[in-house]
């Protein structure tokens, strides 16, 4: 197993989309914090380029790497090995290679720039939206044959977690104004690794306009150490579920 | 013998100090519980006008201290008066009196009456100063006083609740009253000023207390400078008052749904200039306000800056900087009757092509996400993503929502020198 993640990993780095996405994300991080002299200021415009591009390149990169290698994994199949580790070992290499090219690109910086505990929130949140979303294109790739059809789905879902989520929060936020409905919505952000990551981050910065009364319940919720803990379970969730479906699938799939 | 004659020479020491230090004509009493007089009262008691009273270190338990006549009652080396939660320490009954360097401690607590660590009875010129009150249930109460100097004093309370405890500073339909230096902490309000005019309340710190750190009702022709009041239960809160004014004071880290920099209600003809507001929920929140004029002020990493109801009128904004705040203003309706000018925006976008360091096109502080908010706070929670970052957008672009004529017209490109 250890091989072969070894020959994925270093399969993943060498490919030249992988280079460009750490170059895009390290001139993009840099030049931020270049422009805003207030690193608080870099943070919150560094914030939305990662709930943005991470996840995107995430899913989609990890879906298309995944078809593309449809026959090296036939081969590995053919060999004396579990299925298990081969669908593990691509988990593992995708989340690897695309982690430590977030930390390359956007983690040094932030931690030059932004040495404090929302920089670290936000290194924190960076990786583990990679692996979010690795495990959820492999959900998506295991259970879709058709290659175009595969990345159509991830692409949909990236849609889903990075936009059309917010508006059906949004739109059931005004539905239901009438109740009191913040705890719900505690419950609800849960449901979205990105919003997720957005809340704890945001409860860092905008921390004064997030005392009002519904703000005081997020803090509450998110600021306290069992809430953060509570956000890094369902982040762990969040991949660990995705990921033991999509080997449970892969397991008796007919290759 | 040697013993006695060092006293004698301490004495006269102290005698001639004391004695040019008021007049020299008035006399000085000595009280203390190595002397021949024991008490405070009785001190008090032989004093004539215009006499010191001279108390010594120690604790003093002699429950409710009447000064009816013109004197100095004077600590020295911070001498400690118990009120064993049962009495008013000191009453002040007479003009022209002094009291200086105690330790006033334990008032008693009442909800019938306001019971208070050191009190005035419709007096004028009056002087307390360097005094520290702990755990009183009013601090300090000026009732009908004038021409009064409150200064360097230390107030500490511990209430755990609103109705369980006093003000520190509590005035009452005072005139020409001078607060300054002193310190309050944990009290219900820190300074509360009703029907009391043309006072100044300077470089006092308000820190922690219960409600508000400052409080003032129907107090007009009062100015406020170079104050700190940080980490109140509510901030500040003055109403129904004209001509104030506000200068070089600090609000700060004032937190809560209803805390505020500074609530203004029913304020007219008022001047806030060169405050600091920093970190507070909402930093200034007007409503019924009106001719205010809010000048060279910085509001950094406030939730809100400006809170402006539509019932608020020609105010005047103007010079301020604007610096990471979560929202710069809202508003919660389309009605504008205030005007905005040269304000530094840092979310303000624009460009200046001839250089003149005004901005070309008008900014426009509030933005669709704060009316929603306004209306559904816990909408607060989809801040910052990226549906509202786009609906943020397309509202700036062509402004529906948002009122239209809220604009700064000649936003300033760079922050305003202060």
């Amino acid at each position: 197993m250890k091989k072969m993640i070894k020959y994925i990993v270093a399969d993943i780095l060498q490919s030249r989309i992988m280079i460009a996405y750490t170059i895009i994300l390290l001139v993009i991080s840099f030049s931020v914090f270049a422009i805003e002299d207030n690193p608080a200021k870099g943070i919150l415009s560094l914030l939305n380029i990662i709930l943005f591009i991470v996840p995107l390149v995430s899913i989609i990169f990890s879906t298309i790497y995944i078809y593309n290698s449809s026959e090296f994994i036939e081969l590995l199949v053919s060999q004396p090995l579990q299925r298990n580790a081969i669908w593990l070992s691509m988990f593992a290499g995708l989340s690897l290679s695309l982690s430590l090219a977030f930390l390359l690109g956007s983690g040094i910086v932030i931690l030059v720039y932004a040495w404090s505990a929302t920089g670290f929130i936000m290194l924190a949140s960076g990786i583990l939206l990679s692996n979010v979303f690795v495990a959820v294109s492999l959900l998506a790739s295991v259970r879709i044959r058709d290659k175009a059809r595969g990345i159509g789905a991830a692409i949909m879902l990236w849609l889903y977690f990075a936009m059309l989520f917010d508006t059906l929060v949004l739109f059931l936020l005004l539905q239901f104004s009438d109740y009191p409905i913040e705890n719900s919505v505690v419950a609800l952000t849960a449901l979205n690794p990105i919003d997720l990551s957005r809340v704890l981050i945001l409860l860092r910065i905008d921390v004064s306009a997030m005392m009002g009364y519904t703000g005081a319940i997020f803090r509450d919720f998110f600021g306290s150490t069992s809430g953060m803990l509570i956000a890094l379970a369902m982040m762990l969730t969040w991949i660990g579920l995705p990921a033991y479906i999509s080997t449970a699938r892969f397991r008796s799939k007919d290759l | 013998m040697l013993k006695t004659t060092q006293n004698i020479v301490l004495l006269l020491c102290l005698w001639l100090t004391a004695g040019l230090a008021t007049q020299l004509l008035a006399g000085t009493i000595r009280v203390g519980k190595m002397r021949a007089i024991k008490s405070i009262r009785t001190g008090i008691g032989i004093a004539k006008s215009g006499d010191t009273v001279l108390v010594d270190k120690g604790l003093y338990r002699e429950g409710n201290i009447i000064i009816d006549k013109p004197i100095h009652l004077t600590g020295m080396q911070r001498p400690v008066l118990d009120g064993q939660n049962k009495y008013e320490i000191i009453s002040i009954k007479s003009d022209h009196v002094t009291v200086d360097g105690f330790v006033v401690k334990a008032s008693g607590q009442s909800s019938m009456q306001d019971i208070a660590g050191i009190r005035i009875y419709n007096k004028r010129d009056v002087t307390i100063k360097n005094n520290i009150l702990e755990d009183n249930f009013f601090g300090i109460y000026l009732q009908q006083a004038h021409n009064c100097l409150i200064t360097g004093n230390k107030l500490r309370a511990h209430g755990k609740a609103e109705h369980l405890i006093g003000n520190g500073i509590h005035s009452w339909k005072s005139d020409s009253l001078t607060i300054k230096g002193n310190r309050i902490e944990g009290h219900r309000d820190g300074i509360y000023l009703e029907f009391t005019t043309n006072t100044q309340v300077r470089q006092n710190t308000s820190h922690g207390n219960l409600r508000y750190g400052l409080h003032f009702m129907f107090a007009h022709h009062n100015t406020y400078t170079h104050n700190t009041f940080s980490s109140n239960g509510a901030g500040v809160a003055v109403m129904y008052t004209h001509h104030v004014h506000m200068k070089n004071n600090i609000f700060k880290d004032n937190w809560g749904d209803s805390a505020y920099g500074i609530l203004l209600k029913e304020i007219s003809d008022s001047d806030i200039e060169n405050n600091r507001f920093e970190a507070n929920t909402s930093a200034i929140f007007m409503e019924g306000a009106s001719r205010v004029r809010i000048k060279n002020n910085i509001f950094n990493a406030n939730g809100w800056a400006l809170k402006i109801q539509a019932s608020c009128m020609e105010n005047q904004i103007e010079k301020n900087n604007f610096l990471g705040n979560t929202f710069d203003v809202a508003t919660n309706s389309s009605l504008v009757l205030n005007t905005f000018d040269s304000n530094y925006w840092d979310k303000y976008e624009g460009y200046d092509l001839d250089k003149n360091g005004i901005g070309d096109i008008p900014y426009r502080p509030v933005s669709l996400y704060s009316m929603i908010v306004e209306r559904f706070p816990p909408a607060m929670i989809l801040f910052r993503s990226f549906m509202v970052t786009l609906l943020d957008r397309t509202e700036k672009m062509i402004p529906g929502m948002t009122p239209e004529q809220l604009k700064d017209s000649t936003p300033a490109m760079k922050p305003v020198q202060l």
